[in-house]
């Protein structure tokens, strides 16, 4: 059974503890994924290692996206006005479901096919899934995409959302759905395969579906940054183009670009610069669509702008470091995390954008090592987000009875009670180790622990607690060692 | 100089040596060494797991206990990071103008052991011989939280008879994360793994590090695995002056 096979067939609500063990199991996808965030790691430190000023581009990144969330009303209503004035329509859409009407409405008498640039908001609202139910085919062009798309696959990176494949899986999947028996496996040949198969789709199909790296209020562009040119065709050969954005994808001005164009290439692919940056400016005649729409996606963004905490989530730019660096994603791969959005920033947004009825499990799945903080261009620090959301998750569980009796709860109100003196925390001490006799193996140390606590021992030993705790030696040790004896203890 | 010794609740519980390594160094330095027996935690682990309301007490009991402190030296990067990272905001949270005022005063006069060592006293060579294979584990706070960079390596270096070996993959989480590595234990276990493989392909006989916590974690799969590597905290390689090996080798 194939990795894919088994991601794609498993309860997409499942916790992150239990996805995560199912796909630990599986050794190549794990190898797919450390490879290739290794290698995107190696190339993003070199290319930041050249700029003397990336910490003040992160802090420039960091500011005007502070700002945007602080005004976005503003700067949204701003983007309205430039956009329609330059002869785009813009719609706003309250949710996915909104989102995916609007999409269907604005498509021409008659469409049956769209094309698709790769774009991650238009996987939050599952709008392919709801064109191909409306009987029309989404084809999706991007060279990952187009890889999920054929293998009824999942994406699994916000970047690279076919990173858990490999060339040799990669060929497989062509040869077997694109019927090219004879096919290669090295990038030319999977590249050329896919140029062919996609090639004849941009020159019929006359609707394409983007998403955005950002909208300038200013001047009410937008702009799409990419690497195969898939992108570019969509966005100069069709007739009408629909542009699906987050509303936090809103920068205030077209100089803000400078900042952003520099950080997000080399966070993202470890690029100095983009193969393909596409900016466009409502219609123009002669020239590209006819026709350009923008729908304004919330679905449960206003609601994370609210929480003066979390809001920092909002400043994402989707470059993907936090989930190259993070050594659980490297260890899993993104369907552990069952959102489209995986790793350390999908640890904390998908749980928001679900006001925690999903994801509750995916603010623990992280160690708080901060690699993510430290790579982050526009200097979100998830680990504090994370550990806001696991206070709102407490808080929740506490207001339940269930929650309240559960072992987590009683056992850290019993800690927390503990620590309120250094005599009760001795007393603690005594008491553990006479308890601990019955769970100390032969050869002298701790190899099994009952309930939640076996979880560390099913791979790890524990040390059984010393004879004395070092308050009890500090207690007993002569007061003359302790100055400058010197003291030989 | 006075300084007071904030042990941290499981190094008091798990790891005495350490504690009296860092009183041996500290004396051995000329300092007084003070330690309030009322301590108890610095709060990380409820905090850390969403538990941010009960680890309030828990943060005011340390200000209570540490107010007249002059210096407090505490052998743990990850409790240094809490209270320097986390306790303004749980002070500022409380809308109570008082705790933020003790919390201000008290960052000032909060160092981690090697820190402590280095960059306050100014000291490197602290006069101990530990005839070993060494290789150092940088354990996520140091590196990230308290930016200690080559800090350790600095008194390591000269330290009679070690031979400092590097680790690969050196700023790689070791994968404890406090309660992570219970309730996301394959993940943890998985990225252990790796951790215990890069100290192993060293070729050294003991792991060092800042923090007993990932030492406590690493040790757990080096002794599971039945090897030989045995992991002690940087305090007992410090105050190791060869002719006592009792103190080298607490975890083992």
């Amino acid at each position: 059974m194939s990795a894919s096979h088994r991601v794609s067939a498993a309860d997409h609500n499942e916790d992150f503890p239990t996805a995560a063990r199912a796909l630990l199991q599986d050794s190549q996808l794990r190898s797919n994924v450390r490879n290739a965030t290794g290698v995107i790691t190696r190339k993003r430190n070199a290319v930041v290692a050249e700029l003397s000023d990336w910490e003040a581009l992160r802090e420039s990144g960091s500011e005007i996206r502070s700002h945007v969330l602080q005004h976005l009303d503003h700067y949204l209503l701003q983007f309205e006005e430039a956009c329609t004035r330059a002869g785009g329509h813009v719609h706003w859409a309250r949710d996915a479901a909104e989102a995916n009407q609007i999409v269907l409405s604005l498509l021409p008498a008659r469409t049956t096919d769209v094309l698709k640039i790769k774009s991650m908001t238009t996987e939050e609202i599952a709008l392919n899934s709801y064109l191909e139910a409306a009987g029309i085919r989404p084809h999706e062009t991007d060279l990952a995409e187009l890889i999920i798309q054929l293998g009824h696959d999942r994406p699994s990176h916000i970047v690279v959302p076919a990173l858990h494949k490999n060339r040799g899986q990669i060929r497989d999947l062509f040869a077997r759905e694109l019927h090219l028996d004879a096919l290669g496996e090295s990038p030319s040949d999977l590249t050329n395969a896919a140029r062919h198969y996609l090639r004849e789709k941009f020159l019929r199909i006359p609707v394409a579906i983007s998403g955005a790296n950002f909208l300038v209020a200013e001047t009410g562009s937008v702009c799409i940054v990419e690497s195969e040119g898939n992108g570019r065709m969509c966005l100069t050969l069709p007739d009408v183009l629909i542009t699906v954005a987050g509303i936090e994808k809103v920068i205030p001005r077209f100089r803000d670009l400078e900042v952003f164009l520099q950080t997000l290439p080399r966070s993202a692919t470890g690029e100095r610069m983009n193969p393909y940056n596409s900016l466009w400016t409502g219609v123009c005649a002669g020239d590209g669509p006819r026709e350009f729409h923008v729908i304004l996606l919330d679905n449960g963004r206003s609601s994370i702008l609210r929480d003066e905490e979390a809001r920092q989530t909002l400043k994402c730019i989707r470059c993907g470091a936090c989930q190259n660096v993070c050594p659980v994603y490297r260890q899993t791969g993104g369907h552990a995390y069952n959102s489209v959005y995986a790793g350390p920033i999908g640890a904390i947004l998908t749980p928001q954008l679900h006001q925690l009825d999903r994801g509750a499990s995916l603010p623990y799945a992280s160690s708080l090592c901060g690699a993510c903080y430290e790579v982050c261009p526009v200097k979100i620090n998830i680990p504090e987000v994370l550990i806001h959301l696991r206070g709102q998750i407490v808080r929740q569980q506490q207001a339940t009875l269930a929650g309240k009796l559960g072992a987590w709860n009683i056992g850290m109100q019993l800690v927390a009670a503990l620590f309120a003196s250094g005599d009760r925390l001795a007393l603690a001490q005594h008491l553990g180790r006479i308890g601990q006799g019955a769970f100390i193996a032969p050869g002298g140390f701790i190899e099994h622990l009952p309930f939640q606590l076996s979880g560390w021992t099913e791979t790890r030993d524990l040390a059984p607690l010393p004879h004395e705790s070092f308050r009890q030696w500090w207690a007993e040790r002569p007061a003359s060692t302790t100055s400058s004896s010197g003291g030989d203890v | 100089m006075k300084v007071s010794l904030f042990i941290t609740c499981y190094n008091d519980t798990l790891f005495p040596e350490t504690g009296k390594a860092v009183v041996r160094v500290l004396e051995r330095l000329g300092h007084e060494v003070l330690f309030p027996a009322d301590q108890t935690c610095c709060g990380q682990m409820h905090w850390n797991t969403g538990y941010l309301r009960e680890s309030i007490p828990i943060i005011r009991h340390f200000l209570k206990v540490f107010g007249d402190a002059e210096i407090i030296c505490i052998p743990s990067s990850s409790c240094v990071a809490m209270i320097r990272d986390h306790y303004p905001k749980a002070a500022l949270q409380s809308n109570d103008p008082k705790f933020v005022a003790e919390v201000e005063d008290l960052l000032p006069r909060i160092y981690e052991f090697s820190e402590l060592l280095v960059q306050k006293f100014s000291v490197e060579d602290v006069g101990a011989t530990y005839p070993h294979r060494v290789t150092y584990h940088a354990s996520c706070h140091s590196l990230r939280s308290l930016h200690l960079g080559d800090t350790p390596h600095r008194l390591l270096r000269n330290v009679r008879g070690l031979d400092l070996l590097p680790l690969d993959a050196v700023e790689e989480c070791c994968g404890f994360g406090g309660t992570f590595a219970i309730k996301n234990a394959d993940v943890s276990s998985a990225m252990l793994a790796d951790k215990s493989q890069c100290i192993l392909n060293t070729g050294a006989e003991v792991c060092t590090a800042v923090d007993n916590s990932c030492l406590m974690h690493i040790y757990g799969s080096l002794h599971r695995q039945r090897t030989l590597v045995r992991t002690a905290h940087i305090a007992e390689i410090l105050a190791s002056t060869g002719s006592d090996e009792r103190h080298t080798a607490t975890h083992s």
